[in-house]
């Protein structure tokens, strides 16, 4: 286990529920000074209220922990001042340019030229050109550009990002991920919720949540061996009819379409084997095995864990 | 951590003008509110200007008796009968008598001279003065009309004076600060007060009920600003705003109906400054309960309703029953319209109106706390 000192996020225990409805429950995680974290789950999982407790935006109803070294809940005041947080909706003034917006965030944290580093910011941004554009006309992939410009504006040591690329094209993403890269390697520890799979594994470490707990976390790798998940990849024709025939049987405990094949996956191998014993002299089909990807991970985690639920 | 301590923290007043100025930017581009800000003051100032009218009673008197005569009080006690007048103050010195007119205090102020009674006998038709406040010409006129014969009447019928075909005494009435008993004089005064409470109570109601409806308010939440330096930042540009308004229905005012400002211009700055953030401060605290626009907006006209109605603006103050003229008192314009009325048309200096000012001041804190308090630090 590291220590604290090497922590940016510490926290124990976290449990938050809204009229009754519990939406975090038991929730501790540790997140590593200049790592950048990724955190994965369904909607409604409890992702973004993680966040907003984690920046002080919310109070927990029990559970402690610290960020950056304060105490989230009696130092939100601190936090704020080293914290950067981008909000999952757009959040910045539509009506404000986005040089205007830069200048308003630069001015309340204080900083001694805002008008100088909110400039800079733009030239770091590619914005230049269109600084007196209002935020509003920005296309979505420049609005999550400049949300991420006022969050870093501060100097933050810790960014909190709630699926900052929903709905963003893939080049945009492409570019989002090497800025982040690029701001960790500068010292800065990110924190990441998002659903695509393609982000999680550009994360140094990865967790999932469902259901307001967390399901499992550690790099990708370590996360795909916990999963003790086996896996076939079956290839040929009429596998429509095979997935049919295979769901739930004992022994599989997930079949999905990939692509032109079929993913059958089981946690016993044996019983697995067992399962899928009569199809495998299908000459129609071809099986190989192979390594579970991270989807067929969380989609089985999910299952598992939405089981326990109901 | 005190309120002192607050403002002179590090950077207190760098982010409340961060705020101000995000504001203000905010402010231009909204075109329909920059509109707003000169509409409403032009549109309503000719349409109420002309139209409003009301015949009040009961309204507070003053008397000053330098002797003491059964007629004297028989004619009272008839002026009392007439349901237009009553008695709230006995005078002793012509001093208290011009100071409760010019205070406000009173409506009417009427003097009986030593010796009147004697000279009534007599038949050498002594004066009695009638000094009225004639600010407000509705409040006052009707009730002027109604004197003159009921106590003539009073006089013969109670103490048996002969009935001559001449009258017994005259009533010298004296109608101070509008002579000429002109509506407008009453109207444009009191208009500034209306408009400025209904547009200044819109601006800031709004305010913080856009922010969570944009969703910007959770980006600003998570920034390291205090709700005292968001209050204050949101509420300094319109106490601009509000003066430019106030400068405009003042400036109208003069030129179009011809209202003197007798009193000083600064000391109406000043008050109206009060007065337009003491609205501000109360738009604000809605605008903190409020949860959407929609109901910021119904919330300012359920508080702008009985300040257009109870203040004395629609209708004397003085003529409301008690229940009433209580609402009326918890009301900023209430004291608003004294103060701007006994300004530009008595010529009242501060010491004339400590109270209204105090009120005023007081509803302003109460609001300002009631925002601070409620300011939502977190989205729990």
């Amino acid at each position: 286990m590291a220590k604290a000192s090497d922590l940016a996020i510490d926290v124990k225990g976290l449990t938050k529920s809204f009229d009754g409805r519990v939406v975090v429950r038991d929730l501790s995680m540790q997140v590593k000074r200049g790592s950048i974290y990724g955190f994965l789950g369904p909607n409604g999982s409890g992702k973004t209220t993680t966040i907003r407790l984690l920046c002080g935006l919310l109070t927990p109803d029990s559970g402690e922990g610290t960020c950056l070294g304060y105490d989230i809940r009696t130092q939100a005041g601190e936090i704020k001042n080293h914290v950067g947080y981008m909000t999952q909706r757009f959040s910045l003034y539509q009506d404000l340019s986005v040089r205007e917006n830069l200048e308003f965030v630069a001015r309340i944290y204080g900083l001694d030229a805002p008008v100088r580093s909110a400039r800079g910011m733009i030239e770091r941004l590619g914005l230049q050109g269109r600084e007196e554009q209002l935020a509003a006309q920005l296309s979505g992939g420049w609005k999550q550009r400049l949300a991420l410009g006022a969050c870093t504006l501060p100097s933050p040591q810790l960014l909190l990002l709630d699926e900052p690329t929903a709905g963003v094209d893939p080049k945009a993403r492409r570019e989002f991920w090497n800025e982040i890269h690029a701001l960790a390697n500068e010292g800065l520890t990110v924190l990441v919720s998002t659903h695509y799979m393609d982000e999680a594994e550009r994360c140094h470490e990865i967790a999932y949540i469902a259901y307001g707990e967390l399901l499992t976390h550690g790099t990708v790798e370590q996360v795909v061996d916990q999963s003790r998940l086996v896996t076939y990849n079956v290839s040929g024709e009429d596998l429509h009819t095979l997935l049919q025939q295979l769901d739930g049987k004992s022994g599989i405990d997930m079949v999905a379409p990939f692509g032109a094949s079929l993913h059958v996956s089981g946690r016993d191998e044996k019983k697995l084997e067992a399962a899928i014993k009569p199809y495998r002299g299908d000459r129609r089909f071809v099986w190989t095995r192979s390594e579970p990807s991270l989807e067929d991970v969380f989609i089985e985690l999910m299952n598992r864990s939405k089981d326990n639920f109901q | 951590m005190s309120l002192l301590d607050k403002i002179r923290s590090p950077g207190f007043w760098r982010r409340v003008r961060a705020m101000l100025v995000k504001e203000f930017i905010q402010l231009r581009r909204d075109r329909v509110s920059f509109a707003m800000i000169v509409m409403i003051p032009v549109m309503q100032l000719v349409l109420f200007g002309y139209a409003i009218n009301t015949t009040p009673r009961n309204l507070p008197t003053a008397v000053l008796l330098q002797e003491t005569s059964d007629v004297g009080r028989t004619i009272l006690a008839a002026i009392e009968r007439t349901g237009y007048f009553r008695i709230t103050h006995r005078l002793t010195s012509t001093e208290e008598f011009d100071r409760v007119l010019a205070s406000g205090q009173v409506l009417f102020a009427i003097e009986i001279p030593a010796g009147f009674e004697r000279a009534l006998r007599r038949g050498e038709r002594p004066a009695l003065l009638v000094a009225a406040d004639a600010t407000d010409p509705v409040a006052s006129g009707t009730a002027l009309g109604a004197l003159n014969r009921v106590a003539q009447l009073a006089l013969i019928n109670e103490r048996m004076l002969p009935d001559q075909s001449e009258p017994l005494f005259e009533f010298r009435q004296h109608a101070r600060y509008n002579p000429a008993g002109v509506s407008s004089l009453n109207i444009v005064p009191g208009l500034v007060g209306t408009i400025l409470t209904m547009t200044m109570l819109i601006f800031t109601a709004l305010s913080v009920t856009r922010e969570v409806e944009r969703g910007t308010l959770e980006s600003l939440l998570s920034m390291p600003i205090s709700p005292l330096e968001i209050m204050i930042g949101k509420i300094i540009p319109y106490i601009i705003v509000g003066f430019v308004q106030a400068s405009l229905i003042i400036g109208f005012g003069v030129l179009l109906f011809g209202v003197p400002i007798l009193g000083s211009l600064l000391l109406l700055a000043l008050l109206s400054t009060l007065f337009i953030a003491t609205n501000l401060s109360i738009g604000y605290s809605f605008s903190t309960v409020a949860e959407n626009q929609l109901q910021a907006i119904q919330m300012t006209f359920m508080f702008f309703l009985p300040n257009l109605l109870l203040s004395g603006f629609m209708f004397p103050f003085a003529g409301m029953p008690a229940w009433a003229r209580w609402i009326g008192e918890a009301l900023p314009l209430t004291h608003y319209l004294r103060i701007v009325r006994s300004i530009m048309l008595k010529g009242a200096s501060f010491s004339d109106l400590q109270y209204d000012v105090f009120v005023l001041f007081v509803l302003m804190l109460v609001a300002m706390t009631i925002a601070v308090t409620r300011f939502r630090r977190t989205l729990d």
